[in-house]
């Protein structure tokens, strides 16, 4: 949309006090059906239906997205199905090696994501385990937690599991990092004393200056965002939202930030994989 | 009483700052969340009052509000609209309600613009490093008195 489109739109928003996420249906390629509305799960006691952050966009956006000749995202996939047969390491194995079938062998991994891994005894999520196998498996490099590598494989491995619904355990093994999440996500962190739930539950479908606000769900991450030009790994996503509260923020790959994935992950528990999702 | 130490305070503090300020420590705020005095001694200037409203280094108030009367692109929905505001409030309420709204509205998500500390994980502003307490005010008292000079012309 136009900036004075887009402006257009806001005024007129105001106008009729008609700020509400839309109904639209999202279809991925004109064949995947992604559940982008659900009831909230009963450990959420502040919401009652979660919705995707895809219904909170923009037409055009949201066209985007639906269209994989659209998403900006599939180069950054297209580069990750090269490096899944790319030997490197001292190892001289590739992910391939190891995981001969990608569409089958990655299907469904994502939804389960933070996953708490039995042998190490540790939660992992994506790109803890991807890093893991990097390292322990390959003989390779840890990639940046961040970095383009790492959410171009992330997104590779999302799509696999596109359509499925997000189903993260938070019992468990994980029972305590989960809360620690929760006491997270309602903390009123920084100078401007705002918690993830300030805005994401009590404001979802409110504008912020000119962002219709979503309920921060994780269900489409990576997410490819055109302001940046690139995929955002989730972690950063929450990154930047501390930092907006003018609080000191957590490092992605921390503790903090795992236990508060896990946390919003199963906020969005019955909601489609999305990723690579297209936002602003 | 406690008007007479926040006037002595006050004096104490005179060589730091000028005269009339009050110190971000030292407002005194009634049962109801009101400030019966001017933060900077002096009056408030209603036209510089939206210009701290409407930028976003400064009190970015249309953010969360909107106002009719004031220009600004993009103006959000988090708060109540703010017009009539001024034949809801009187002067101190409004005061009181910029400077920490939590002390009228308990649970608000509206930011206190006058306070220094008790923060969780405060930030050295939008760097996501590490602040240290006392940190600088979101805004200067005076800004304060310009924005509620402003916000008295907001009546119905
Ligand atoms: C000051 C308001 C504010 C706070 C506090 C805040 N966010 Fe956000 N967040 C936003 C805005 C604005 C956006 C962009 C619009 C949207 O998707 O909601 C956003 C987007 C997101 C997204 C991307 C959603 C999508 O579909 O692309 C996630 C995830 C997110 N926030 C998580 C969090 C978490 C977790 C916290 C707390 C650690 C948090 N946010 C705190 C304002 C905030
Ligand atoms: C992050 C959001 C946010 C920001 C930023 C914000 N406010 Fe508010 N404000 C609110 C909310 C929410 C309320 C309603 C009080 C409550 O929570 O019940 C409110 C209430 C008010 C009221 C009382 C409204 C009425 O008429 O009843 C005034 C006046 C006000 N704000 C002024 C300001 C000014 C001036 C600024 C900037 C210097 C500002 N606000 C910045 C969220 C915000």
């Amino acid at each position: 949309m136009t900036k004075t489109g887009l402006l257009t739109a806001a005024i007129a928003m105001i106008a009729t006090g008609a700020l509400a996420q839309d109904d639209n249906q999202l279809i991925i390629n004109g064949e995947t059906e992604m559940i982008t509305e659900a009831p909230a799960p009963d450990y959420i006691s502040g919401l009652k239906t979660i919705y995707s952050g895809w219904r909170f966009r923009d037409a055009s956006l949201q066209q985007m997205q639906s269209d994989d000749f659209e998403n900006p995202a599939v180069i950054a996939v297209d580069r990750a199905t090269e490096m899944w047969s790319t030997v490197e390491g001292t190892a001289d194995k590739s992910c391939a090696s190891c995981h001969e079938n990608l569409e089958a062998d990655m299907k469904g991994v994502r939804a389960v994501y933070p996953k708490w891994n039995e042998k190490a005894g540790e939660l992992r999520t994506l790109a803890t385990q991807i890093n893991k196998c990097r390292t322990d498996n390959m003989g390779a490099e840890e990639w940046k937690y961040t970095g383009a590598e790492m959410t171009g494989m992330e997104a590779l491995i999302s799509i696999q599991s596109r359509g499925m619904p997000v189903n993260v355990a938070i019992d468990g093994p994980v029972a305590d990092i989960w809360k620690h999440g929760e006491e997270m996500y309602y903390t009123r962190y920084g100078q401007l004393e705002l918690s993830c739930a300030s805005c994401h539950e009590q404001n979802a479908d409110n504008y912020i200056r000119a962002d219709h606000l979503s309920q921060g769900q994780i269900n489409g991450f990576p997410a490819f965002r055109l302001k940046d030009d690139g995929l955002v790994q989730v972690q950063n996503r929450f990154k930047g939202c501390i930092r907006d509260t003018r609080a000191e923020t957590f490092n992605p790959g921390s503790a903090e930030f795992d236990a508060l994935e896990l946390y919003v992950a199963s906020r969005g528990n019955g909601l489609s994989v999305e990723g690579p999702s297209v936002r602003p | 009483m406690i008007r007479t130490i926040t006037a002595i305070a006050g004096l104490c503090l005179a060589t730091a700052a000028t005269a009339q300020e009050v110190a971000p420590v030292d407002v005194d705020y009634d049962d109801m969340g009101a400030i019966a005095v001017s933060l900077s001694g002096a009056p408030g200037d209603a036209t510089a009052g939206q210009e701290v409203m409407t930028t976003r280094a400064l009190g970015n108030c249309v953010a969360c509000h909107q106002v009719s009367d004031l220009k600004a692109e993009f103006q959000g929905s988090v708060g109540p609209s703010l017009d009539g505001t001024g034949s809801r409030w009187d002067e101190s309420q409004l005061r009181g309600i910029v400077s920490n709204a939590k002390m009228t509205f308990p649970d608000t998500v509206m930011p206190s613009f006058y306070k220094v500390s008790g923060y969780i994980r405060p930030g050295d502003a939008f760097t996501g490093k590490a602040g240290t307490e006392p940190l600088p005010p979101l805004l200067t008292a005076q800004q304060i008195e310009d924005v509620v000079a402003y916000l008295t012309t907001l009546t119905d």
